[in-house]
Parts: structure tokens; C-alpha cells; sequence
């Protein structure tokens, strides 16, 4: 059943990252946590990674806030050329 | 009633007034470029156009037209994911040979100067976020950025980009590892 409880610092950093978004598996999250016991290096980038997250969610937050639209400039370009190629067909 | 049988016609004017910013929103959220968003929206009018009389008023116009700017987008996502000679992320693991999956020795996470006064928001950090995403190959860029700062659901993205969620995950992988290190050389150590 346990067949690879030991894995690679690739692999226990690929779930931290999945783990940050809350969706590493139990199993997964038991690999990552004996292999993190072990490694120094993971630990590190585990904890980083939280700090990394949390900046993340600031640009995510700011993101949200601004809508993007079209100018006027370009819908009336849009329009004429829609237009142009309307009367054309 | 002479209006059911008259063949489907989009006003152009009506149209574009009605729903190019939220396709335009749509697509830049998407894609993160105006001018390829810009692109991408008229091109969506123009399809819409040349098939109006495709149109079985179904669904509203709006839902209709999104239909054809998801194709648009996926298109873009597979041109990305193909250009030729395209870069990759610069790995942080041995991927072959006896060390396999372990560090590189220069990729190693190192500690970080004055961390906790160095996240706090302010438009630097954005702006050197913002840089370091940009270094990014285009096709880690875009699903890091609809995954993390878009915040779409894994299933959601998977749909639209016609990939699995192992495929998504070892992009969310190679892209957090490469901004760490941005991050760390630009931001946190500079």
C-alpha cells in the first residue's frame, strides 16, 4: 500500500506548491511531511513558500479590483471595420 | 410575425456597444495582454458575423459569442504551448542521472533578508512580481496567472485549456520554483 512514502526534493516540492492552493492529497501531505523532517533545504522552501503565497494573494486582491475595458477609440474602430465587412458580404 | 422570419443579423454598432468590454475582460484576464485581447475580441465579432444566421437565438448573444471567444482562447493557448524553439523554465532539479530530482546546487533556496518587512504591499513589490512573472515561458505565465492571481478553479482551467491537472500542476511546479527565485534575487537579496 505505502509503496513511496520516500520521495524526491522535486516531487515534495511539487506538492507543497499544490498544497498552497489546498489541494494535495492526504497521502501527498504525509510524503511532504516525513520527506520535509529530513530536508533542511524542503523545510526551507516550504516556509518560503507560504511567504510567496501571501504575495500572491496581495497581487490577486489588487487584480480583482481593476476592470479592464476597451477604449472608445477602439470600439469605434471596431465598429467601422465590422461595418465595412458586413456591407462587403 | 414577420421578425422570426427574418434570417439572424447582428448589428454590428448594437453589438460592440453591448458586449465588447466584458469579451474584451473576458479575454484580457485570460490572456494578460490588451493587445492580444484586442486581437482576440475582433476576431470573436468577426466570426460571430460570418456565422449570424448560425445563430439559433438558443442561448442570449452574449453566451453565444463568449462560445466563440473560448475557442479563440484555446487556439492562443495551443500556439504558445508550440511555438517552435519556445524557452523553458529554468529547472531547479536534476532531471536525470543518478541525482535525479534532487537540487541543483546553485537553485537552492537560500535564507531571505528582512522577510516579513519586505512582503508587505506596496507598488514595488507588485511591480517586481509583475517583472518576474513576465520572465516566465508564456504558457507557465498564463496558467500561473489564471490559477494564482485570477484564482480559477484546477478543473475550470483544465476545461479551457484542454489540459490535465497533472499537466497544470507541474506548470504551477516550474513556474513557482522559477518566481521564487526571482524573487529571491531581485526582491528579498537584492
Amino acid at each position: 500500500m505505502f509503496k513511496k512514502i520516500k520521495i524526491t526534493c522535486d516531487e515534495a516540492t511539487a506538492i507543497c506548491d499544490k498544497a498552497q492552493y489546498g489541494e494535495a492529497s492526504f497521502y501527498e501531505k504525509l510524503q511532504l511531511n516525513l520527506h520535509l523532517l529530513v530536508c533542511k533545504i524542503c523545510a526551507l522552501y516550504s516556509k518560503q513558500n507560504r511567504k510567496m503565497s501571501a504575495i500572491f494573494k496581495l497581487r490577486a486582491t489588487s487584480c480583482k479590483q481593476e476592470i479592464k475595458c476597451l477604449s472608445k477609440i477602439d470600439k469605434h474602430a471596431l465598429k467601422e471595420q465590422l461595418n465595412q465587412f458586413n456591407e462587403s458580404v | 410575425m414577420n421578425q422570426t422570419n427574418k434570417p439572424n443579423t447582428l448589428s454590428p454598432n448594437k453589438c460592440v456597444d453591448d458586449y465588447a468590454d466584458y469579451l474584451f475582460n473576458y479575454a484580457v484576464v485570460r490572456v494578460n495582454d490588451s493587445n492580444i485581447a484586442k486581437d482576440l475580441v475582433q476576431e470573436t465579432f468577426f466570426s460571430g458575423l460570418k456565422s449570424a444566421k448560425n445563430f439559433q437565438g438558443k442561448s442570449t448573444e452574449r453566451t453565444w459569442l463568449v462560445s466563440i471567444l473560448k475557442r479563440k482562447v484555446i487556439d492562443h493557448y495551443r500556439k504558445i504551448n508550440s511555438k517552435k524553439g519556445q524557452a523553458e523554465v529554468r529547472m531547479s532539479f536534476y532531471d536525470n542521472g543518478e541525482d535525479k530530482g534532487n537540487w541543483i546546487e546553485e537553485r537552492v533556496p537560500q535564507s531571505w533578508d528582512n522577510e516579513a518587512e519586505k512582503t508587505i504591499e506596496n507598488d514595488e513589490l507588485k511591480s517586481q512580481l509583475d517583472e518576474c512573472i513576465d520572465y516566465l515561458p508564456e504558457k507557465y505565465a498564463m496558467v500561473f496567472r489564471m490559477k494564482t492571481i485570477q484564482e480559477f478553479e484546477t478543473e475550470e482551467i483544465c476545461k479551457e485549456l484542454d489540459i490535465t491537472p497533472s499537466n497544470l500542476w507541474v506548470i504551477i511546479h516550474r513556474a513557482r520554483t522559477q518566481l521564487r527565485n526571482c524573487m529571491e534575487k531581485n526582491w528579498f537579496n537584492k
